[in-house]
């Protein structure tokens, strides 16, 4: 492991101030300039239902969708997404309701644990807004940064080959 | 991860005066690469310069050569209509890497500037020439299934990882970049390094030096191009082998060929001799084969690698046939049926 050490810069390591829009209400928070986003959600914002998986970017569980696109929170900065809108499993429908995806995925058992459910459900929104994925294997291609450990893979397609059918998932 | 300052800079010259001040600074774009290096504390940071105030338009048309934004994402790069269009071959190489979340985090000039994917660069436990100057290599009498067949030293087999820049040297991309000198533009094949006895240094970015853009030029083989990539698993993986093919035809004759490897060494790898060689011929598998032989001259496999020089030769003449008909092509940079 290189050793070598990093002298702290003169300036103090403050904490910074941001402003996240999360599932549409401004949440106001104090981070150091280390803190991800997806540490943010669940350690500071108590929004625990985005996943950290492996944290390195490999898995697509923490996946959120920022400013309309779906990005990997775990790879992300809370100090970087200052004044973003971020949309969080958690914000993905009115309360009470159910989103079509979240309805496929109880339909299709599109899950065992259901730990990788909500990066899951988020990509495949965000996947739908980008408006690439035409065919069973565009969509296969471009939901490929969302692992499911437990084999429910079939059963995730399905339920969202259904949702991209219907059309019912704006 | 180290604790950190951050800053937000406000403009080009801004964050470029920053870093020129704290050596130990790094710009951020994406951070895609950057935030997990920090996070297996192979890298330490005393402040993130944040570059992502400098929004611009994602690419600009002057005289007929493209400037991609270095600070624009590699997914708004790959779909926009002017690259889907007359860059084609760079738009399937974009989409050929990571995942559709990391490519929308992902700026090109993070792309050009990420570290290998060794399995032993990654393990600070183990000795790493890159990581750490002098150690030694694990990697040569490791697991070296994933490492470079071409250009490599007794040093370090690393490879480079991206599939972007496979297209971009296909196309004689040119990277533009600033720094406390000034700007100045290096060749795209100029810009990454092979190990030799510096293993260490990936490229020939200078300290606080930024890059800007990435010119196309003119010619983007829009009607006869392929991407192929060779992997483990069909998506979301690094590449064995990646081939990129731009090629001109007229009267069934080679005009203008360029063939690029991925997967293989420290940098993309293109063979001149074996370009000129396909020039005035027609564009055959027995040709292409020929050509496969010159593009893997001086290969040298390693324990658990030495199958990809074969790979390497098959994936040549596949994607140089697959080029003749980019209508056939697959999502996802696969070989087509």
């Amino acid at each position: 492991m290189r050793t070598e050490s990093i002298q702290p810069p003169p300036e103090a390591k403050n904490s910074e101030t941001v402003t996240l829009h999360i599932n549409g209400e401004a949440r106001t928070l104090s981070v150091k300039p280390w803190v991800t986003l997806l540490d943010a959600l669940r350690e500071n914002l108590d929004l625990t239902g985005t996943k950290k998986g492996c944290d390195h970017g490999q898995c697509g569980a923490c996946t959120v969708i920022c400013d309309g696109k779906r990005i990997l929170s775990c790879l992300s900065l809370a100090v970087m997404k200052d004044g973003a809108e971020i949309t969080t499993i958690e914000g993905v429908a009115p309360t009470g309701d159910l989103h079509p995806l979240q309805k496929a995925f109880i339909e299709h058992d599109a899950f065992q644990c259901g730990y990788c459910t909500p990066g899951q459900i988020c990509s495949a929104i965000g996947m739908f807004k980008e408006g690439k994925a035409h065919t069973e294997a565009e969509v296969k291609e471009l939901m490929s940064g969302n692992l499911c450990r437990c084999g429910a893979n079939t059963n995730i397609i399905n339920a969202i080959m259904e949702v991209k059918n219907g059309g019912n998932y704006e | 991860m180290n604790d950190f300052n951050f800053y937000k800079s406000q403009g080009i010259s801004d964050a470029v005066e920053k870093i020129a001040d704290q050596p130990d600074a790094k710009f951020i774009a994406g951070g895609t690469n950057l935030i997990d290096l920090l996070k297996y504390n192979l890298m330490t940071v005393s402040t993130l310069v944040d570059v992502n105030s400098i929004k611009e338009d994602t690419l600009s048309e002057t005289d007929g050569a493209v400037l991609l934004n270095a600070f624009a994402t590699n997914a708004n790069t790959a779909y926009h209509p002017i690259i889907e269009e007359r860059y084609p071959l760079l738009s399937k190489a974009i989409l050929a890497g990571a995942s559709a979340q990391i490519r929308n985090m992902a700026s090109n000039g993070g792309n050009l500037l990420q570290k290998t994917r060794c399995y032993y660069y990654y393990d600070a436990n183990t000795p790493c020439n890159k990581r750490e100057p002098g150690s030694g290599c694990s990697a040569i009498n490791g697991y070296n299934r994933n490492l470079a067949i071409l250009g490599t030293s007794d040093h370090c087999i690393a490879v480079f990882p991206s599939d972007m820049c496979v297209a971009l040297a296909a196309l004689n991309a040119t990277v533009c970049v600033t720094g406390p000198d000034g700007d100045r533009k290096i060749p795209f094949s100029e810009f990454h390094r092979l190990p030799g006895n510096t293993p260490h240094i990936d490229n020939n970015l200078l300290t606080a030096e930024l890059i800007t853009g990435i010119e196309l030029p003119s010619k983007g083989f829009e009607k006869n191009y392929s991407y192929l990539k060779l992997r483990d698993r069909n998506s979301y993986a690094f590449a064995l082998i990646s081939v990129a093919t731009a090629m001109e035809l007229e009267n069934n004759q080679i005009t203008e060929i360029r063939i690029a490897l991925g997967g293989v060494a420290a940098k993309p790898w293109r063979v001149q001799k074996a370009e000129d060689f396909l020039v005035g011929k027609t564009p055959t598998k027995e040709n292409f084969a020929l050509a496969a032989e010159l593009i893997v001259e001086g290969a040298k496999g390693f324990e658990f690698n030495a199958f990809k020089i074969e790979l390497a030769k098959r994936a040549i003449i596949r994607n140089c046939l697959m080029a003749l008909n980019p209508a056939s092509q697959l999502p996802g940079a696969q070989p087509s049926a």
